[in-house]
């Protein structure tokens, strides 16, 4: 399947266009304009405070966003009325969200509820499955990851590696439009961070359209399609992994950044 | 002395049920009461969650006994005027409440973000993150805290006697009267009171393992 081509006709699936975003006088993002088409990787680098695990965030609306808009779809995320800024409906917001599906770095997974419990509660209760279809597709998705001996288990019960793709498999069992990834191998000892990205590995190469935020240079090279780099709330320098790594484009900020991880490599 | 006792117990028992009528009363009113304004406390309107706060502030600065006078000898001036009965009640209802609204506080606030953020994450609304995945993990930070405030409850109905309601305490007090002969009717006194608090503590043991998800 060839890669869609962003052409004038079809718009990407996801349209970030002059986010800005303020924590009190704190100026988070300065101004983002970000395009994710349909069956794109794109991932966001950066040093930690450069704004991009909040940028993330305002795109399922887990954050506000002051100015600028997000389009899923061509649809508009956060706000019924963009130039007031009028939130939308607790229902409306429910929906779109639905539309997307977070990883996030601490798992958040609901540690009162099994492995399958817990991918099957948006099944159930959004996505008005039956328990019968519920437990199906649960069990489906807990298998590709990995975890098809698991269902049953609680949070506590589990590694944190196995902990971390059940929630990946609770998120992709929602078969949203775009999964958005934050620093979900943060939290895992070393020895098990490869276990999960190989999930994410797979998600990519079946197309999925995914928004990952990461420290995990080398895995972003690998699995991305676009990477862009983020510094003080801006987008710095952007282009595909051959671009940035093979031909050396990129700003001096960027090429400074990655070689704190190439010097720390040789050591 | 436990001549003394025998002949006290017919006495008691009308007191005893008064009592368990009284706690019970104060109990699952305040439960439902305190329940709500403590979700309005967390997740209100501003306005509103500074109402609640101030309620509750005030209402857990002030001893029971002196809202229980309250009630019972200020509010008439204002027009409303409550039987020793109903004054007692409400007062003891409106302590217990405030203290509720802070048990369901410490419960919810003690969630860590990441769940209520994940539960918006699936699509879910507002209700349904609350009853699928905050309440169930708030009912068991909340048991603990709430039942040790139950028997407080049940101790500080002892203070309705002062208006002169006939519950266990009052009718203790009654049978002395009559006999004076104290020390074995409050030795019986406080074995009632302790049966009750007892019985609930061992309830709530039995609960907080009912509840409890994270398993060794």
């Amino acid at each position: 399947m060839a890669a869609p081509s962003p052409s004038a006709g079809s718009a990407p699936l996801l349209h970030l266009s002059g986010i800005e975003k303020s924590f009190g006088s704190v100026h988070v993002l300065r101004g983002v304009d970000l395009e994710v088409a349909r069956g794109q990787v794109v991932t966001i680098i950066g040093p930690s405070g450069s704004g991009k695990t909040t940028l993330l965030r305002c795109v399922n609306f887990l954050e506000s966003y002051d100015a600028g808009s997000i389009l899923i779809d061509g649809k508009e995320v956060g706000y019924r009325d963009l130039a007031r800024r009028r939130v939308r409906s607790e229902r409306d917001l429910a929906r779109i969200r639905a539309e997307t599906g977070m990883v996030f770095q601490m798992f958040n997974l609901f540690p009162h509820l099994t492995a399958a419990e817990n991918v099957m509660l948006g099944l159930r209760k959004v996505r008005g499955k039956s328990l019968r279809e519920a437990r199906e597709i649960a069990s489906h998705w807990l298998g590709r990851v990995g975890l098809g001996d698991k269902l049953d288990r609680l949070p506590s019960q589990l590694s944190g590696g196995q902990q971390q793709r059940v929630g990946i498999a609770r998120a992709v069992a929602m078969d949203p439009k775009i999964l958005l990834l934050d620093e979900i191998t943060s939290a895992l000892d070393p020895e098990l961070v490869g276990e999960v990205l190989d999930v994410v590995l797979a998600l990519a190469d079946e197309g999925m359209t995914m928004l990952v935020v990461t420290h995990e240079i080398a895995f972003a090279r690998e699995v991305s399609t676009e990477i862009v780099f983020m510094s003080e709330g801006i987008i710095d320098t952007q282009g595909s992994p051959s671009a940035l790594f093979e031909d050396g484009h990129g700003s001096d900020r960027f090429r400074s950044f990655l070689s704190r991880f190439e010097t720390h490599r040789r050591r | 002395m436990l001549n003394a006792i025998v002949y006290a117990l017919p006495f008691l028992t009308t007191g005893l049920f008064v009592t368990l009528i009284v706690s019970l009363l104060t109990v699952s009113l305040s439960l439902v009461l305190g329940g709500l304004l403590g979700l309005v406390l967390v997740y209100g309107p501003t306005p509103l969650r500074w109402l609640v706060r101030g309620f509750s502030d005030i209402v857990r600065g002030i001893p029971i006994l002196v809202l229980i006078f309250f009630v019972y000898y200020a509010l008439p001036v204002a027009g409303l005027n409550l039987q020793p009965f109903n004054a007692a009640v409400l007062a003891l209802t409106v302590f217990k409440t405030a203290q509720v609204i802070e048990n369901v506080r410490g419960a919810i606030g003690s969630i860590p973000r990441g769940q209520m953020d994940a539960a918006k994450a699936i699509g879910l609304t507002f209700p349904a993150r609350l009853t699928y995945v905050i309440a169930p993990q708030a009912v068991r930070r909340f048991l603990p805290p709430w039942i040790n405030g139950v028997t407080d409850a049940v101790k500080g109905s002892a203070l309705v006697s002062l208006l002169g309601v006939s519950d266990l305490m009052h009718s203790i007090q009654q049978v002395i009267g009559r006999t004076y002969d104290a020390l074995p009717l409050y030795v019986l006194g406080a074995l009632f009171y302790f049966a009750i608090n007892y019985t609930l503590s061992m309830l709530s043991r039995r609960l907080e393992l009912r509840y409890s998800y994270i398993r060794e």
